[in-house]
């Protein structure tokens, strides 16, 4: 066996490594000869065999270490850092594939010379805060005789923040259409513009401004400034993955959120993979669990293979499954059966489940590999035999 | 002003709010106000709070007044002489209950000794923070809390004699210890709750050691000299009760050894334990299946009374009969009548029970385990003295428990053995461990309880010094004999086919889902299919709709009902669930097709 024979039979990246290791080295060529051999040997010991029920044992290795795993949904780390949800609520939030995930949250990380001075975190960190309307209004009044929406504002706030009405006028006439603005001393006053349903709008309009947002990014809700190693970060509870890269402070390479959906809209399906991956190992890492990186990772590679997410539920992966008598034994038989005689489904009997129902060899481990075997004599003759 | 409130409804306002709630506790101390009242001021929200409803747990706790219990010596002696009572002591305002608001304002002193000017109460007994269960446990402020809680929920398991009338009683499952004794060490909550009118366990020797890797993982290993002579047996008793019940049109069912003619006659043999009365003898050994009672029905339908006109041969017999898996001797039989006036006969079986492997002994302190093994006296080690210990004990149980109490126990136990007396073992105010240990280096002994020891098997002296010591253990009434359970063929279900489920119906063990993928991971494929081919049968398809075929075996004819006869049908082996399934989904409306193809 030498080098030039590994190709096709071992992965590309296994031939690259092993090509630099040996350039730096003298070896003979009857060494190099054997390394290969033993290299191929490995690889080949390592691989699944044919019939191997890797579904079924990746599900073991999660379902077993799953029942010790605490129920307790939040976790609090230090007294004022974000909570997160962990254990067992967050994987079943990221095998479900949630869309609204419990606790979306931000590690925002910040390019070279503003991630070392608190100074500097802090002033990036307000750019990003949302700030709503509702913060710096006092109250929200409905003048009936006058259909109008009235906010009395709170100035000493506003102030602090450093938000002028001007500020709030724009905000509103970006984020509410058809309204009349008008200013008053200590007061916005909103008029709808005439209407048939004037009275019903108005509510409307005020329940709508109070969600406004003055500035910031829309869904961050709150900011904590983290020292972590030698740098600061930023912890967020709420995600807004697009807008946040944006901001040309942020290092876009290093910031992550953990809403896999947000990943898989802003970065693509192989990053919302990898985002699947992370989020599960780390869940399992903090508590205290030990499960096989490959078994994550086929997971991911199951859940993201189509091109989008799709969560392991009757309306995802489960639900695609080609045996209609898999997925019926799975969760609402009756509307599956209903469905395939609908559309005349065939059930072919391929996997595991359907077998075990009739009583039949499941197609995996033993019962897969079947004998073909070589007859001598002559094939005429057997032929005519048979139909006899 | 304060606001005052009675049972959370507003009543009025007070001036002088501490003033008022002092007054109001004397009152109640004086007996001019209901003992049942708890009061309390709020300094906060500026509002008193008088309780007098139900549902609140009080404590009761002695009233200490200037530094001074109003437990006095006096009242202690007239105590002693049962001149006064409990409720003698709250009257006379001794004693007060606090309820969870009251005990707020309350300064509670742990014992005489610690009262100070600033205490307003003195607990009873530091004893009262455990529950009546767990303070029989000795020295039980040497041991973990949830090991607390466990030991006093396996205590209530143990056998013993539950009631002293038990010989007259008719109770279900339970059983009674041959030879209890009185622990050697107590505690004094033994006393008031009189244990030994119903004591509940043995003292036996116990050694700290491994026996050949038969007591890991919590069992223990008995010593059959000790099981021999008589250690932990008991009587395990079963009632039986059997009816003569009255039916429609005056038909009743009749107690009697039954006739030959009746439906469902057993054989004569069946019967023969039974006397003229159809009622079995006291004393008479039997076993699984054997009549108890005979007793003969009506027939069920009255429709069946048309058709046989013979009235005796279509009554059926419903004899009772012992348990499946049971034995025993007939201990007690009654003849009596129930309250609407019918016959009724109850038998109760008494069997001896010898413990045996896989039988639940456990200590008061949480540490339980079943036996592993039953090692003849000559295998089992033994002390220089010649001691052999009755039970081994896994000394792995011990350090990740942190059952303390149980070593001490120990080691009071072997002192209270060696010297003749009771130790008191009352959780806070116990015999120091000190003192049982200097008692034991007086007695000849290694203060720490250690011995050399021999093996049995071998002669050979021990390395190790061995713990040995007494301690009291309780046998729980969880025995193999009510458990074991296995089947190879029986009963099956009507609709599934599948084995029936439950152990005194002899059903089978379900090899459940996730077993089920337990086979599917290792790719057992031909050993899961064995497995769940309980049900399977073989059916008839018709090739030409798919649909079940009918096998007519008598006329020995094949054939669809929906084409005939003269298509190909095959026979094919599947699983009576399915064939169900196929019904089921038929009956949905819905046309299940099976299209055959061969395997090979």
């Amino acid at each position: 066996m030498e080098f030039k024979d590994l190709k096709g039979r071992v992965s590309e990246r296994i031939i690259e490594d092993l090509k630099k290791a040996l350039e730096d080295r003298k070896i003979s060529k009857k060494d190099e000869n054997k390394i290969v051999e033993m290299i191929l040997k490995d690889y080949e010991d390592a691989q699944i065999n044919p019939g191997e029920a890797i579904g079924i044992v990746t599900a073991e290795s999660f379902g077993e270490p799953g029942t010790q795993m605490t129920l307790r949904t939040f976790h609090y780390a230090g007294v004022a850092e974000v909570n997160v949800t962990l254990g067992l609520p967050r994987i079943i939030e990221i095998f479900d594939a949630r869309k609204e995930i419990k606790t979306p949250m931000m590690e925002i990380y910040l390019k070279k010379p503003y991630n070392k001075e608190p100074e500097k975190v802090r002033k990036i960190a307000n750019l990003i805060k949302g700030t709503k309307i509702i913060e710096v209004v006092n109250e929200f009044t409905i003048n009936l005789s006058s259909l109008q929406v009235e906010l009395i504002l709170n100035k000493p706030k506003m102030r602090d923040m450093n938000i002028t009405e001007t500020h709030l006028v724009n905000a509103i006439n970006e984020g509410i259409k058809g309204v009349n603005i008008k200013q008053d001393k200590d007061k916005i006053i909103l008029k709808v513009k005439p209407k048939e349903d004037e009275l019903m709008e108005t509510y409307k309009v005020k329940e709508k401004v109070k969600d406004v947002y003055i500035r910031g990014i829309k869904g961050i809700s709150y900011l904590l400034p983290v020292k972590k190693q030698n740098e600061f970060i930023i912890l967020t509870a709420g995600s807004n993955l697009k807008e946040v890269l944006e901001i040309s402070e942020v290092d876009e390479t290093r910031t992550v959120t953990n809403d896999i959906f947000e990943i898989q809209s802003v970065l693509g399906i192989e990053a919302a993979r990898q985002a699947i991956i992370n989020e599960a190992s780390k869940v399992i890492e903090d508590q205290g669990l030990d499960i096989d990186m490959r078994h994550i990772i086929f997971i991911a590679d199951v859940m993201t293979r189509t091109g989008d997410i799709k969560g392991i539920t009757r309306s995802g992966i489960t639900g695609e499954k080609e045996s209609v008598l898999a997925r019926a034994s799975f969760e609402i038989p009756i509307k599956h059966i209903i469905n395939a005689s609908l559309l005349g489904e065939e059930d072919h009997l391929n996997s595991v489940i359907e077998n075990v129902l009739l009583n039949q060899v499941v197609p995996l481990g033993t019962g897969l590999p079947g004998l073909v075997a070589k007859m001598k004599g002559n094939k005429e003759k057997d032929k005519e035999k048979y139909k006899k | 002003m304060s606001d005052v409130y009675l049972d959370q409804r507003y009543i009025g306002k007070v001036d002088n709010p501490e003033e008022f709630v002092k007054n109001v506790k004397l009152d109640r101390q004086k007996n001019k106000l209901p003992n049942t009242l708890n009061i309390s001021y709020d300094k906060s929200m500026d509002e008193i709070n008088i309780e007098l409803s139900k549902g609140r747990a009080r404590r009761p706790l002695i009233i200490v007044e200037n530094g001074e219990s109003k437990l006095t010596e006096d009242l202690m002696k007239q105590l002693e002489k049962s001149e006064v009572n409990w409720d003698g002591l709250v009257a006379k305002g001794v004693i007060e209950y606090l309820d969870a608001l009251e005990e707020e304002d309350a300064y509670v002193a742990l014992s005489p000794e610690e009262v100070t000017k600033e205490h307003t109460h003195l607990e009873i007994n530091p004893i009262v923070i455990l529950g009546l269960t767990t303070s029989l446990v000795p020295y039980a402020n040497f041991v973990q809390s949830s090991r607390l809680n466990r030991g006093s929920k396996t205590q209530k398991q143990a056998i013993g004699m539950y009631a002293s009338n038990y010989l007259l009683r008719m109770d279900t499952d339970v059983s009674v210890l041959q030879y209890p004794q009185r622990p050697i060490v107590r505690t004094f909550m033994y006393d008031i709750t009189e244990q030994e009118k119903h004591p509940a366990g043995q003292n036996i020797t116990i050694a700290l050691m491994s026996y050949k890797g038969y007591n890991m993982q919590d069992a223990i290993i008995l010593n059959k000299g000790s099981v021999e002579r008589g250690l932990a047996r008991s009587f395990y008793f079963r009632p039986y009760a059997v009816e003569e019940l009255r039916y429609l049109g005056g038909l009743t069912d009749e107690i009697c050894v039954p006739d030959k003619e009746v439906k469902g006659y057993k054989s004569e043999k069946d019967y023969k334990l039974l006397e003229e009365d159809g009622v079995i003898s006291p004393e008479t050994k039997v076993k699984e299946e054997d009549v108890l009672v005979g007793k003969t029905s009506p027939p069920r339908f009255l429709g069946e009374l048309e058709e046989f006109s013979i009235a005796a041969s279509i009554r059926r017999e419903s004899s009772v009969v012992v348990r499946h898996g049971e034995e025993g001797i007939v201990d007690l039989v009654i003849v009596t009548e129930n309250e609407e006036g019918n016959k009724l006969v109850q038998v109760r079986l008494r069997d001896q029970r010898v413990p045996e492997i896989g039988d639940k002994f456990a200590s008061r302190h949480g540490q339980k385990g079943v036996v592993g093994f039953i090692a003849d006296q000559s295998d089992m080690p033994f002390s220089a003295s010649g001691i052999v210990p009755d039970l081994i004990f896994s000394p792995h149980s011990v350090p990740g428990r942190m059952t303390i109490s149980h070593l001490i126990e120990i080691l009071a136990g072997k002192v209270g053995a060696l010297s003749g007396r009771y130790i008191d073992g009352t959780t806070f105010q116990a015999e120091p461990e000190q003192d049982l240990r200097k008692f034991l280096l007086e007695l000849g002994f290694r203060e720490n309880g250690t011995e050399r020891m021999y093996n049995g098997m071998t002669g050979e002296e021990f390395e190790a010094k061995i713990f040995v010591g007494n301690i009291y253990y309780l046998r729980l009434k969880h025995m193999v004999a009510n458990k074991l359970h296995a089947r190879a063929s029986g009963r099956l279900q009507l609709l599934t086919r599948q084995p029936i489920e439950g152990r005194s119906k002899g059903g089978g063990l379900r090899l459940g889902e996730m077993e089920k993928d337990c086979l599917v991971a290792h790719g057992a494929s031909l050993l899961l299919k064995e497995r769940f081919d309980s049900d399977k049968t073989v059916v008839h398809v018709c090739e030409e709709c798919g649909m079940l075929a009918i096998n007519d075996s008598y006329r020995n004819r094949k054939f669809c009902q929906k084409c005939g006869s003269n298509v190909e049908i095959t026979a094919i082996e599947l699983s009576y669930a399915f064939k169900l399934l196929l019904d089921e989904i038929k009956a949905l409306g819905i046309y299940p097709r099976l299209k055959l193809k061969s395997k090979y």
